[in-house]
């Protein structure tokens, strides 16, 4: 198996666990008001019967471009959004599946500590007329924690925890660089002891230097505190870094799933392939970020027949204009949406394999 | 005689514009020990400490570093755009507006004929973020009419203006230069009915409106997905040879750096931490900043989700510059008593290229 090869370390656990969250066949669709009587006209199928699961203690990656529904998945997955269908299967502390995707708010009320979110802006999603105790204990005050000394006491353990010093507790978010700031967020989302943390471009705002400190962080605080991520990024080095499997999405749909050593390798679907090299190697004698695709992402309220992606595709063929692929196994392990998933042999760009050459 | 005189000196040489392998031996650029300062009341930032840099005509040169090291500053600078309480505080911006004539754009007024008719017409800029920088009152086809219309009566006080709708003509040619389709419908489109490609390319369309000698592309690629980055970059290179135009292209991502750029110069706090060829850059760099910056890219370690290298602490806060190297507490092979009291000059570390490091030359080489 390549990915033990690679000497991953969580391998053997996550090859065993459990799945902590099912996603299946959901759906998010956005109405397309006009008019006065705000009459219906149109739907954004933002995300169109997804499918994936996420076993306990792994990471699992939401790629893809602005729009692709990404974003909508996960919050669908907090349940900051209501899904128009489909399931979204949680399993309990106490090992009972909900079904979040139909709860009503006072029942996910007991469930909402156990998923939480980490924001990608450090600088919005701070309130900066509250101290350090008061942003991070939020969570706690809101789950029923009421005694102050008791919360300033858990929140000091959080910060601890992050990296940062207990003192800094009684300081404004506004005194801290975007670095500490995502730790305070983090710290803030592990409040409540969550299983699940879904962190929506978590580091995309944070420079190089500050942003390989707070992966540290997630990689040491998944370890320690055995977490499990919904990491939805599109910097496909960072993905690489960190995720056990990748999902790729396009106009609302999965397109390709698979370990993430896999997807990099091997892609099985022309949009992953596309997407990875467009990317530009930080490497000046690799060549790269030069193939550009052609054309735009299609309007999800009005998405092309066939294939979505059969429009800006070079490997078209007849079929991909009328049939619409399924989201199929193409090898152990991965699901590729592509009609010549098997045929086509696609060049991946693996950042890891080429450390590794000489 | 002071370190950064020896820099510029070095610089100045004729034999250095021949080794950067550039086709003309007279810089298009000199930025000599520039600083730009903020006067606030808390205190002063200092934002750009130092800076020299040349261009080269027809050369893509990449500025690096991370948010708060004076790159967009010093930018804003060689367009007399900084604005109060900022100011150039000391130092030269030699500018070639054409071969034989060189004007030092430090000492023009900001509102001045001068400066107006070299901003946008002989260097212009591409913002960070297009939906920021066009009216969202005006279509995108008004605004870059304008700018035309504006430019061609500086040029040719005494002919013809310009009519309306000749400039709409060269802005239609100018869209599809710059691959937008249906230039013509799109020219009454207001930018924010554009998506973040087509809103990229219009900007880039108006920025090569004046054919400028030099163009700054400040992160033109953050705000947008990888896929239309690659497209921008690619438009970006194909114009500078079209036109044989100057590049200064600024970014934080080392991924487009690496693929762009000819010349890297690396800042850090205001200053230049090391500057040489790409590809010294990426497989030699010697300034431990540089260094530590290409270690910490993530997903390029053999192994995948091991602790990356990380540079530790960040970045100090600008009223708290630190003194001597602005790089040494957070450096791993600072050496006390050297590092932290003296600030080490810009000098030769290897052929074409240079590092301000006490690593590789004496505690004598100060600036």
């Amino acid at each position: 198996m390549t990915r033990r090869a690679e000497g991953h370390p969580l391998d053997s656990r996550s090859a065993q666990a459990e799945p902590l969250l099912e996603v299946a066949h959901l759906r998010k669709f956005f109405p397309v008001q006009k008019g006065f009587s705000r009459r219906v006209v149109a739907e954004v199928r933002a995300v169109d019967d997804v499918s994936f699961e996420v076993r306990e203690g792994e990471t699992l990656g939401l790629v893809g471009e602005s729009g692709c529904g990404k974003t909508t998945t996960a919050r669908c997955v907090l349940r900051a959004l209501t899904p128009t269908s489909g399931q979204i299967l949680f399993r309990t502390r106490e090992g009972a599946i909900v079904d979040l995707a139909r709860l009503s708010r006072r029942e996910l009320r007991p469930l909402r500590p156990q998923i939480q979110m980490v924001f990608q802006d450090p600088f919005g999603s701070l309130n900066p007329r509250m101290t350090l105790l008061d942003n991070v204990g939020e969570p706690l005050l809101v789950n029923g924690l009421r005694d102050r000394r008791a919360r300033r006491d858990r929140v000091a353990e959080l910060l601890r925890l992050v990296g940062m010093r207990p003192e800094y507790m009684y300081r404004f978010p506004h005194a801290f660089s975007g670095g500490q700031r995502q730790r305070i967020g983090i710290a803030r989302a592990l409040a409540t002891e969550p299983r699940l943390v879904v962190a929506d471009e978590p580091v995309s705002a944070l420079d190089v230097s500050v942003q390989a400190q707070v992966l540290n962080l997630l990689l040491e605080l998944q370890q320690r505190l055995r977490l499990t991520y919904l990491f939805v990024a599109h910097d496909l080095g960072v993905v690489r870094h960190i995720c056990d499997r990748v999902a790729v999405m396009y106009v609302g749909q999965l397109v390709e799933m698979a370990p993430a050593a896999a997807v990099f390798s091997r892609p099985r679907h022309p949009y992953t392939a596309a997407l990875m090299k467009a990317v530009p190697f930080p490497d000046p004698r690799v060549p790269s970020g030069n193939v550009a695709l052609q054309g735009e992402v299609p309007n999800p309220a009005n998405p092309p027949s066939g294939c979505y992606f059969h429009p800006r595709c070079p490997f078209v063929v007849d079929v991909c204009r009328t049939d619409r692929p399924e989201l199929r196994q193409v090898a152990p392990g991965h699901l590729a949406r592509c009609h010549r998933a098997d045929e086509l042999m696609l060049d991946g760009v693996d950042p890891v394999a080429m450390a590794a050459r000489p | 005689m002071t370190g950064s005189d020896l820099t510029s000196k070095r610089l100045d040489d004729a034999a250095r514009a021949e080794m950067s392998g550039s086709e003309s031996l007279t810089p298009l650029l000199s930025v000599r020990d520039l600083r730009v300062s903020f006067f606030l009341e808390e205190g002063v930032v200092r934002a750009v400490d130092g800076l020299s840099f040349d261009v080269f005509p027809g050369q893509v040169l990449g500025v690096v570093g991370e948010s708060g090291c004076g790159k967009s500053v010093a930018m804003r600078a060689i367009l007399q755009l900084v604005e109060p309480p900022g100011r150039i505080v000391s130092g030269q911006i030699l500018f070639r507006p054409a071969d034989d004539t060189t004007v030092d754009l430090a000492q023009l007024a900001p509102r001045g004929a001068p400066m107006r008719a070299i901003r946008g017409a002989q260097i212009a800029l591409i913002p960070q973020e297009p939906m920021a920088a066009f009216s969202p009152v005006h279509t995108v086809g008004d605004q870059i009419v304008e700018a035309i219309r504006l430019h061609w009566r500086q040029w040719r006080p005494d002919g013809p203006s310009l009519t309306r709708a000749d400039a709409r003509q060269i802005t239609t040619e100018l869209f599809r230069d710059v691959g937008i389709s249906m230039p013509a419908e799109r020219l009454d489109a207001y930018s924010w009915q554009l998506s973040g490609g087509l809103r990229q390319r219009a900007m880039i369309a108006m920025a090569l409106s004046c054919k400028p000698r030099l163009l700054i592309a400040d992160e033109p690629t953050t705000a947008i997905d990888v896929t239309t980055q690659a497209q921008v970059l690619n438009l970006v290179r194909e114009l500078q040879r079209k036109y044989r135009m100057s590049v200064i292209f600024i970014t934080h991502d080392l991924g487009v750096i690496a693929q762009i750029a000819r010349e890297v110069v690396v800042m850090y706090l205001g200053r230049v931490m090391e500057q040489g060829p790409v590809d010294a850059i990426f497989h030699g760099a010697k300034h431990p900043y540089t260094r530590a910056l290409l270690r910490s890219i993530p997903g390029l370690q053999v192994t995948p989700r091991v602790p990356l290298p990380i540079v530790t602490g960040s970045i100090p806060h600008p009223f708290n510059r630190p003194r001597g190297c602005p790089f040494h507490p957070r450096c791993v092979e600072a050496v006390a008593g050297v590092c932290d009291v003296r600030v080490p000059a810009l000098r030769p570390v290897a052929d074409h290229q240079l590092a301000s490091c006490f690593l590789y030359h004496d505690v004598e080489a100060t600036s």
